[in-house]
């Protein structure tokens, strides 16, 4: 069984390849490149590299959100048309879980965050090596996220390369409960996301497949502001 | 036949979401547009993240549609052509995966397509093109007068110096309170009145260049003028009033640059080329100058993947290939592909 896992939620990319239970190749860039040129090129090369072919490829992965809604889309187009035309199933993982995974040696509740701007965040937060959900993954403001965690009153491992941003406040609500992952588990990885999804149903309809914004469109939100108001 | 020339196009620079499949240039073997104007409508225009968002939805879909109602394999194409640009770059980009990956996933070359060359390019589906040709692009985003010495030759030689036809179209439109898109509104408006209000006409004498930022802003003072006076407008004149200025100014430096390059034929291409008014006054005007006129049915003005189609197989057909790594050029200039 063949797994290609694509990554593009936020800035970093991921591409693996696992073949047989095996991570085979993998590639994780960090250098802010923009996914529509890059995305293709190294799911070619990848699979180049193993000599596998397109249509040799027998499911494949995908982070479906949150993160950055350009990103998502590159990554969530690409792979539901390659598994359409190619006729292989989709998986779509919580890009939230993927990172969180990252962390899953620590046996706790392990945070994983992407910074939405303006002190809000996407976080979720799972507990243990199954990356159990504990809350759903979530569009928080980074205050009431910190102040739900501190009621757990137990330690929490945070991952994620956004992480950086909050430390102080973090560890200001949560004091010596906050854990932080090290600097090379906080980008997202294709493999990991091949592990979770072969855990997890493959999608029934491959065309409706989209994103997981967890936000609606700005001009939606404020349509619908404005709808409640009139009535 | 035997060099059969296949092409699977894709389009989505703006809120249509299309898929097509041109034989040999000139022949629309199945044509299929998703369009989002039900949903847009409400915002009053195009906004570009519910675009992008519709897109993702629908692409998959459109392709199959193609595919399936030309009963065709992939294996059967001979390339995919998509739209690179310009556009908005979001909605650009979900085109630009796709037919990546699909191109990847069975071996096919892609081609980028520009957009305004592709709505030239509607023209090769319902008449052989004749060279020189002057192509008058006039849609939501462009207002331009083309000429082509042969295939793929491009030369802009006239263009608008701030707002698109259909744009000054759609703010009048506002200015009426009429809904989103404006100008098949106008368009009824205009017929509906025997005398327009009068407005100004922008002639920039000595070029080919166009301006309708103050033929916009007369109509916006014009009724801001009477509403101070207490007076109400009559939308149909109005209308008239608007649509005769535009009309007369794009027709008349249309039949200026078609007599000074001895054009053979001339096109008319884009969204606002579906105008009636234009149409008739653009048909008039050359049947007077004895210069065969043409217009593309309203499915092939507006948006649509059979025209990026068109563009694609003749650049195929020429050697033009992209890649894997071909990105959305959201300001995509119109270049000459023939050497
Ligand atoms: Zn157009």
């Amino acid at each position: 069984m063949i797994w290609l896992g694509i990554e593009t939620s936020n800035s970093p990319l991921s591409v693996a390849v696992i073949k047989d239970g095996q991570l085979i190749v993998e590639i994780v860039e960090n250098i802010k490149l923009t996914h529509s040129v890059t995305v293709m090129p190294t799911i070619e090369e990848v699979l180049a590299k193993v000599k596998i072919k397109p249509s040799e490829i027998d499911a494949i992965a995908v982070s479906e959100g949150p993160g950055s809604y350009t990103g998502l889309r590159i990554g969530v187009t690409i792979a539901k048309t390659l598994a359409w035309t190619l006729n292989k199933p989709l998986v779509g993982v919580s890009s939230l879980k993927v990172v969180a995974a990252n962390a899953n040696l620590f046996n706790g509740l392990i945070c994983s965050l992407f910074d939405a701007r303006r002190q809000n965040v996407y976080a979720g937060l799972y507990r243990g090596s199954q990356l159990e959900p504990v809350l759903v993954d979530h569009h928080y403001a980074i205050e009431d996220l910190l102040n739900r965690l501190k009621e757990f009153n137990e330690p929490v491992m945070f991952v994620g390369m956004d992480v950086i941003h909050f430390k102080e406040q973090i560890i200001e609500v949560l004091g010596d409960k906050a854990l932080f992952a090290t600097e090379s588990l906080q980008l997202p990885r294709a493999s990991k996301l091949i592990e979770l999804a072969m855990k997890e149903p493959f999608i029934e309809d491959v065309h409706t497949f989209v994103p997981e914004y967890h936000r609606l469109a700005q001009a939606e939100a404020e349509w619908l502001k404005e709808q409640k108001k009139e009535q | 036949m035997e060099n059969e020339t296949l092409i699977l196009a894709i389009e989505t620079s703006c809120d249509e979401t299309a898929a097509s499949i041109i034989r040999n240039g000139t022949e629309i073997v199945s044509n299929v547009v998703s369009s989002q104007i039900d949903s847009q409508s409400r915002f009053g225009g195009v906004v570009p993240e519910i675009a992008s968002r519709h897109h993702v939805e629908k692409i998959t879909l459109v392709i199959e549609k193609a595919l399936k109602d030309a009963n065709l394999e992939p294996k059967e194409l001979s390339a995919v052509a998509v739209t690179e640009g310009p556009g908005l770059v979001g909605a650009l980009l979900i085109g630009i995966n796709a037919a990546k990956a699909f191109a990847f996933a069975h071996g096919l070359p892609v081609v980028g397509v520009h957009h305004i060359a592709g709505h030239i390019y509607a023209n090769a589906l319902v008449q052989k093109m004749d060279f020189p040709l002057l192509a008058l692009v006039v849609s939501g985003g462009h207002t331009e007068l083309v000429l082509m010495k042969e295939h793929g030759h491009f030369e802009v030689i006239g263009e608008t110096r701030d707002d698109a036809a259909g744009e000054a179209y759609d703010k009048v439109a506002r200015v009426l309170n009429l809904p989103y898109p404006g100008g098949p509104h106008i368009d009824r408006l205009a017929h509906q009145a025997s005398v327009g209000v009068e407005f100004p006409r922008a002639w920039l004498d000595d070029s080919y260049d166009f301006s309708f930022s103050g033929l916009k802003s007369a109509v916006i003072n014009y009724k801001h003028n009477m509403d101070q006076r207490g007076e109400e407008i009559v939308p149909e004149k109005v209308a008239k009033g608007f649509q005769d200025s535009v009309v007369e100014v794009l027709t008349t430096k249309t039949v200026g640059a078609a007599r000074k390059y001895q054009v053979k034929q001339v096109i008319a291409a884009g969204g606002v080329s579906a105008n009636k008014g234009l149409r008739t006054s653009l048909e008039q005007a050359f049947e007077k100058e004895g210069i065969p006129f043409y217009v593309p049915p309203l499915n092939l003005c507006t948006d649509n993947a059979a025209m990026i189609g068109a563009a694609g197989s003749f650049m195929y057909n020429v050697g033009v290939r992209g890649n894997l790594s071909m990105n959305g050029n959201p300001g995509m200039e119109l270049k000459s592909w023939s050497k």
